[in-house]
């Protein structure tokens, strides 16, 4: 995280304003290497001509768990879960919302929603039901 | 090209010390390991040491000098930083340097302070080895991210925390009679799966513990070795490092480990040996799922079998190929800078014939160290094998 409160940090803030209006994308190229930014190359194959693509609108659980030990940061949300979840041609870490945390599995359908720490007050990536 | 020998090596005890500082950790391990290897500080042509958090634990950086000043060496000295992987890295930077004839003896160690910064300070310390962007900001801590790929681990193999708990039980079995680990106590498979639990499915007695310590080896040429008449019968024979996505997320697979597959693979060509010939290993079980990933990683167990290696026997010190005879990360400790070359110390006198726990691999000749960074966007492994 940047120091000065007011700074930004260019190209994730941008995607967490998209996402809160319900248009997350990730960057292709064109061998169809999907990534997320802040990006200028492609990681898979280096090519420089990265293109904003729309990411569907629902995302599935292919992994979970549930922490309760958190770093201080998320020290009011615990004991909350987390999961990584597959939306299109990319998968995405984020914090599992308005879920009751035991109907929290793999496979599950979510959507991205754009949540606020408990603790902090800062944006927090979440998959919240469709 | 050169053969790499270790002539000595030295470690402070892994636990709780926070008022010790990492230069007072770093100087008592070097001093251990040059008397140990015999070998004068004034013939050290360069110092590679390893350490993660320095700045945040202590507000150091530039530890290169700071820490040759330490151990009262006067040569060249550069920090390396991948995580918990940072003194793997300097160990094979250090096997690099002799045998391309560079150097003739390399001091190569690593130090961490932790325990002064609590376990919430010390989990938000740690999670620096993963995306901060993208991971850390949505809540991932590290016990989190092993305990994510530990539940993608059982979907897609089966096993249950039972099984991991059998790694912890024989972790801890192992470091009953190392002096320098941090838990040098029995527990039992109820006590892991009754601990308090820190990321679903891994508890208290899953995770390593938050450690101080530093460790120190004196690696050398053959020609060196031999000139100087010196005792050191256990050679570096092979080293490879792997890399992968930094994010867990970005992986092909969310329950392996390719990075030390591909550091396995290259350290395994360069020594000339096989996964089968294999007698002993240290390997990162910075978390009980952590030993699983690694023996398939590094081809000791197929691929979805290695869940049931220690509850079956096979990993014991009693079983085919022991793993993590020092306690491993589990119970000697993880002051994370120091753990790479802790490993090479340990597996040293385990082929040596100077560990406690020597006995279990009398025979032995080959032995493995695997030392992992982040969710293992870093790996690096090395094959020790001793004269007999």
């Amino acid at each position: 995280m940047s120091d000065a409160d007011d700074v930004q940090d260019a190209g994730f803030d941008e995607w967490l304003d998209a996402a809160e209006e319900d248009a997350a994308y990730c960057l292709e190229c064109p061998e169809g290497h999907a990534s997320l930014p802040p990006r200028r190359v492609c990681p898979d194959c280096g090519a420089t001509d990265l293109e904003e693509t729309a990411l569907p609108d629902s995302g599935e659980i292919e992994t979970f768990t549930v922490t309760h030990v958190p770093t201080p940061a998320f020290e009011e949300d615990a004991p909350y879960a987390t999961a990584v979840a597959a939306f299109g041609p990319v998968r995405l870490t984020g914090q599992v919302v308005e879920f009751d945390l035991e109907t929290v599995e793999t496979g599950l359908e979510v959507e991205l929603e754009i949540a606020v720490s408990e603790t902090t007050g800062e944006r927090v990536l979440g998959f919240g039901p469709v | 090209m050169s053969d790499v020998r270790v002539a000595g090596a030295g470690l402070t005890a892994f636990g709780h010390s926070p008022e010790r500082t990492s230069r007072d950790l770093f100087a008592e391990a070097t001093i251990a390991a040059f008397e140990d290897a015999d070998v004068p500080r004034a013939d050290v042509d360069a110092l590679l040491y390893g350490n993660f958090m320095g700045e945040l634990s202590e507000h150091q950086g530039h530890h290169g000098p700071l820490m040759a000043e330490a151990a009262g060496v006067q040569a060249p000295a550069t920090r390396y930083e991948s995580a918990c992987a940072s003194s793997g890295t300097a160990v094979r930077d250090a096997v690099m340097r002799i045998r391309n004839g560079e150097d003739d003896v390399v001091l190569v160690g690593g130090a961490e302070r932790m325990t002064n910064l609590g376990t919430a300070g010390a989990t938000e310390a740690l999670a620096i080895a993963a995306d901060d962007l993208w991971e850390v900001r949505a809540g991932m801590t590290f016990p989190g991210a092993y305990a994510l790929m530990a539940q993608a681990y059982f979907d897609e193999y089966g096993g249950e925390h039972e099984d991991l708990a059998h790694v912890a039980m024989k972790n801890h079995e192992n470091a009953l009679t190392n002096e320098k680990a941090q838990y040098q106590s029995a527990i039992e498979i109820e006590d892991v799966l009754e601990a308090p639990p820190v990321s679903e499915p891994l508890g208290l007695y899953d995770s390593c513990p938050i450690s101080d310590g530093a460790a120190a080896a004196v690696l050398v040429s053959e020609d060196y070795a031999e000139e100087h008449g010196l005792d050191a019968p256990v050679s570096i024979s092979g080293t490879g490092q792997g890399g992968d996505r930094m994010a867990l997320h970005d992986r092909e697979y969310l329950a392996r480990s390719p990075a030390a597959r591909e550091a396995g693979a290259e350290a395994y060509a360069d020594a000339g040996v096989d996964a089968a010939d294999v007698d002993v290993a240290e390997v990162h079980d910075c978390f009980t799922i952590a030993e699983v990933l690694a023996l398939e990683a590094l081809d000791l167990e197929p691929v979805g079998e290695g869940i049931s290696a220690a509850r079956d026997g096979r990993t014991t010190a009693d079983g085919e190929t022991p793993i993590n005879l020092s306690g491993g990360l589990k119970a000697k400790g993880h002051p994370v800078g120091a753990t790479g070359v802790s490993q090479i110390a340990e597996l040293a006198d385990l082929l040596a014939g100077d560990h406690p726990n020597s006995e279990f691999v009398s025979d032995a000749t080959t032995g493995v160290a695997h030392n992992a960074g982040g969710t293992v966007a870093s790996a690096t492994v090395h094959v020790l094998e001793v004269d007999r």
